[in-house]
């Protein structure tokens, strides 16, 4: 079947339907039963753990690991969702070793951290999969809110909201609710729609409506939220992809990285999915790596990850550098694009140019490099789109580009609060954004409440 | 290479492990099984008297404890003497120890509490060619309600009398089996040693219940909803076993008696251990029950790799050299002071050290220091009480230094005296004894 890769040009079909199959099967499998037992038994119950000061949204993780171990799996979860009611997807999604599982007193000791991430989705999965609800939501204060985007922020907030007895509406551009968890994250992260499941978990504490297909700036303004709800929460992301800046990007076949993995996300059938035969992916994080390690399962011959720096500053994880190296996709540093090389308006080819620090500055060198590519993916970030925000009639503040927000996730208007990637200081993490959302709605019941009591 | 030959009463053994009288010395395949692995002596499974034999339940005879990993900590049995009828067993004990004449092999006897039964089964058994036999008056469950096993064991009259009718109607070494579930283990000693006996083994088993079902609220194991008392053995059990044996040896009206020491046995060290603390020999069982025989080959070159690398040639060198060390707290000096440590290069800041001082001790322990997660023993108020070496996960992390004669003991500000003093002279100590003008 190896032919399959060898297809020149942007192909689908290169692999048997059992190669897709296994090539985007879980990339850690749950733990059973027992694994979760023993491996719950691996952690010391620490003082003031530094796992859960890791934690974006300060789970209790001692306690939920020590629930596990006790045969307590729901108390385990409950200790999850007070904290992170996305604690199954993050459990899936979070890059643990550079959180929780970087700081555990065994990856000091032995280099071997407890497993805190399968563990949260082993508890996490139990309750799911039995449909327990831990939450009732509070009296009904009249109170009605906005949430703008159905991603993880968005949905943190809104459950907190409705938790609290308030109605929330959530109006979601794209057709599915979930954001980047549903149309982000490579496909092995997050097996068996299990963003869509964890979405109708979510709300089924009720009080939350969400409206799909409906767009900041183009089906509705802020300004119509502002005067028709109590409160607005904006979480919509980011909607715009940072250009590489090089000649003939917009070739046929440079395609952006955010695009694709969404595409591969929605497609009921990956042998459909072209991906090319020889792929270069521009970029440096996680992105980057989920592009190029699924362009390989896809059955890419050849995939090179281009950065511009150098190893220690990619974004990507130690782990997903690792994973994208056992994968078989080349990862070079000091190089950045200057030509996507075309032939009859389809890419052939990229030119990138060395580069080199001077001073603090990064630099070209003057060299140059081409790789034969027949799909480039760019990969180099996302940028906030202010322009949807047009039609508020105050202006909302930004910070460097992005929605200026204080501690509790308040914007510079009165009435509207933000949380996620479209706030200023965010690190693109699903369960930073969980907390930000979680915390903007804490404060919007304050707001809107007598300091918490209705 | 160091001389593990073990001489218990007279009784030789290539080494000093023996299978104890339980169900792995059963009958002849298991017990053939056992020497060819390379245990140095039996006790077979106790016999009963002539008769019909005894029957057992046939739900559930274990119940157990365990770690997290499924390792088993502690097990729990119900089951009785041998089931099986008193000439199969002595047929099959003769011919064992014909085929290896130079293990031990020992039988354990139970019958009822009066003369005829034991006169009556004694010359049976010498008749196999036993090396020895063994008194069970430990048995803690069915046989007790009978007036057997512990019943006679918690009566220091019984076991003495029994003892000597063994003694007047055999030539065969008498080893007395001693129940746990008695206030006071040297009643029971003292008794076998009034009687004549050769020598003690214990422990025997601890009355138990392993566990409740929480869905039927019934105790475990379990037979139809019902659920009795069973034996307790296991590692759980070694340390109440290991102050049997040293109660035993240093009571001076049974100073000297041999001791077959039995609790918990699972490895080469816990075998030195019962030995330095006077047993003279060990029997193991539920470490067999749990890994089968093979577990003989570590024992037997753990304890020779040890004793080489100390220096002990045999087991006359190690047997009791623990036993003087073991006093009453009274005796314990006062004067001696010892600090926390912790090795700040090995910490790997957990924690836990930190909130069990601070929750259940006496806050001797920081967590910042400097604005800094950091985990350091407050001097002035540490009292030595070792408590955060045993919750510390590392080991050799947290150690307890001794303060050297002349320094200062920061929490009572007093400098440590050279001088040994116990409470029996203590000032606060109103029945101290004073010194002589």
């Amino acid at each position: 079947m190896a032919t399959g890769h060898f297809i020149e040009g942007i192909a689908g079909g290169r692999l048997s339907s059992e190669q897709y199959a296994d090539n985007f099967s879980d990339l850690h499998p749950p733990l059973d039963h027992h694994e979760a037992l023993v491996e719950s038994d691996r952690c010391y119950f620490c003082y003031d753990a530094p796992c859960m000061n890791a934690c974006p949204t300060s789970i209790d993780i001692p306690l939920f690991i020590r629930q596990i171990a006790t045969g307590n799996p729901l108390g385990s979860a409950k200790t999850i969702f007070d904290q992170n009611i996305l604690g199954g997807m993050c459990a899936r999604v979070c890059p643990t070793e550079t959180l929780c599982e970087e700081v555990c007193v065994r990856e000091v000791a032995e280099g071997k951290p407890v497993q805190i991430g399968r563990l949260q989705r082993y508890a996490t999965d139990v309750a799911m999969s039995e449909g327990k609800q831990f939450y009732k939501r509070a009296e009904a204060t009249g109170k009605s809110i906005a949430v703008v985007g159905a991603g993880p922020a968005g949905l943190a907030a809104a459950h907190r909201l409705a938790r609290h007895g308030h109605e929330v509406t959530i109006l979601e551009a794209r057709p599915k609710a979930g954001g980047l968890n549903e149309y982000g994250i490579a496909a092995y992260k997050s097996v068996d729609d299990f963003a869509q499941a964890e979405v109708d978990y979510v709300t089924a504490i009720g009080g939350i409506d969400i409206q799909n297909g409906k767009a900041l700036g183009r089906d509705f303004q802020l300004a119509d939220l502002m005067r028709n709800y109590d409160a607005v929460f904006l979480g919509m992301g980011l909607g715009g992809v940072n250009a590489l800046r090089a000649d003939g990007e917009d070739a046929d076949g440079v395609t952006n990285a955010v695009e694709f993995i969404a595409e591969l996300r929605q497609a009921s059938d990956l042998s459909s999915l072209p991906v090319g035969r020889r792929v270069v992916v521009i970029g440096g994080g996680m992105t980057a790596v989920d592009a190029a390690v699924q362009s390989k399962l896809l059955g890419a011959e050849e995939v090179t990850i281009c950065y511009r720096r150098g190893q220690e500053h990619m974004n990507a994880s130690g782990f997903e550098q690792d994973l994208a190296a056992a994968n078989g996709v080349t990862i070079r540093h000091w190089l950045q694009p200057t030509r996507v090389i075309a032939e009859n308006g389809k890419v052939s080819g990229i030119e990138l140019e060395y580069t080199a620090m001077s001073g603090d500055k990064l630099v070209g060198t003057g060299e140059r490099l081409t790789l034969v590519a027949d799909q480039v993916f760019k990969a180099i970030g996302q940028s906030f789109v202010p322009a949807h925000l047009n039609g508020s009639e105050e202006a909302i503040e930004l910070e460097g580009g992005r929605i200026k927000v204080d501690a509790e996730g308040r914007t510079s208007l009165a009435k509207v609060w933000a949380g996620g990637d479209c706030i200023f200081g965010g690190d693109d993490l699903t369960v930073s954004a969980v907390a930000q959302g979680r915390d903007a709605a804490e404060s919007i019941h304050r707001a809107l409440t007598s300091n918490g009591r209705a | 290479m160091a001389d593990i030959r073990n001489n218990f009463i007279g009784i030789k053994s290539p080494n000093p492990f023996w299978l104890a009288s339980a169900p792995p010395t059963d009958k002849a395949y298991n017990v053939e099984r056992a020497f060819k692995a390379g245990w140095g002596g039996v006790v077979w499974k106790t016999l009963g008297e002539e008769g019909p034999p005894v029957v057992n339940v046939n739900g559930p005879r274990y119940g157990a404890i365990w770690g997290a990993d499924r390792r088993l900590l502690g097990l729990n049995n119900i089951e009785l003497i041998t089931d099986r009828d008193l000439q199969t067993n002595l047929r099959e004990m003769k011919q064992v120890k014909m085929n290896w004449p130079d293990r031990a092999l020992i039988a354990s006897i139970m019958v009822p509490c009066v003369e005829e039964s034991w006169k009556a089964i004694l010359p049976l058994v010498e008749e196999t060619g036993a090396d020895g036999i063994e008194l069970n008056f430990g048995c803690p469950h069915g046989m007790s309600e009978r007036g057997m096993g512990s019943a006679v064991g918690q009566v220091p009259e019984y076991i003495e009398m029994v003892v000597r009718w063994c003694k007047q109607y055999t030539r065969m070494p008498v080893i007395t089996k001693l129940t746990p579930n008695i206030t006071d283990i040297r009643k029971p000693a003292r008794a076998a040693h009034a009687g004549g006996t050769d020598a003690v083994s214990l422990i025997n088993t601890i009355n138990s219940i392993t566990g409740v079902d929480l869905d039927s609220f019934a105790p475990q194991p379990t037979i139809d909803g019902k659920g009795s008392h069973g034996g307790y053995c296991g590692p759980a059990v070694k340390p109440i076993a290991m102050n049997m044996v040293a109660e035993i040896a240093r009571d001076p009206e049974t100073r000297g008696l041999p001791i077959s020491g039995i609790g918990g046995i699972t490895t080469w060290r816990d075998a030195a251990e019962f030995m330095a603390l006077g047993a003279g020999n060990v029997q193991v069982c539920t470490a067999a029950m749990t890994y089968g025989f093979k577990i003989v080959q570590e024992m037997i070159a753990g304890l020779e790799n040890w004793m080489d690398e100390k220096g002990h040639a045999s087991l006359s060198d190690i047997i009791g050299r623990a036993t003087p060390n073991v006093t009453d707290w009274q005796y314990l000096n006062l004067n001696y002071v010892a600090k926390a440590h912790i090795d700040q290069d090995a910490c790997i800041k957990c924690g836990r050290c930190h909130i069990a001082c601070e929750d259940t001790s006496h806050q001797a322990i920081t967590r910042m220091v400097n604005g800094a997660r950091h985990f350091e023993v407050i001097e002035a108020e540490c009292v030595g009480c070792n408590l955060c070496v045993n919750v510390c996960p590392v080991e050799g992390c947290i150690t307890m230094e001794p303060l050297a004669a002349g320094v200062v003991d920061q929490r009572t500000g007093k400098p440590v005296s050279p001088i040994y003093a116990n409470w029996t002279t203590h000032p606060n100590n109103p029945m101290a004894k004073v010194a002589a003008e």
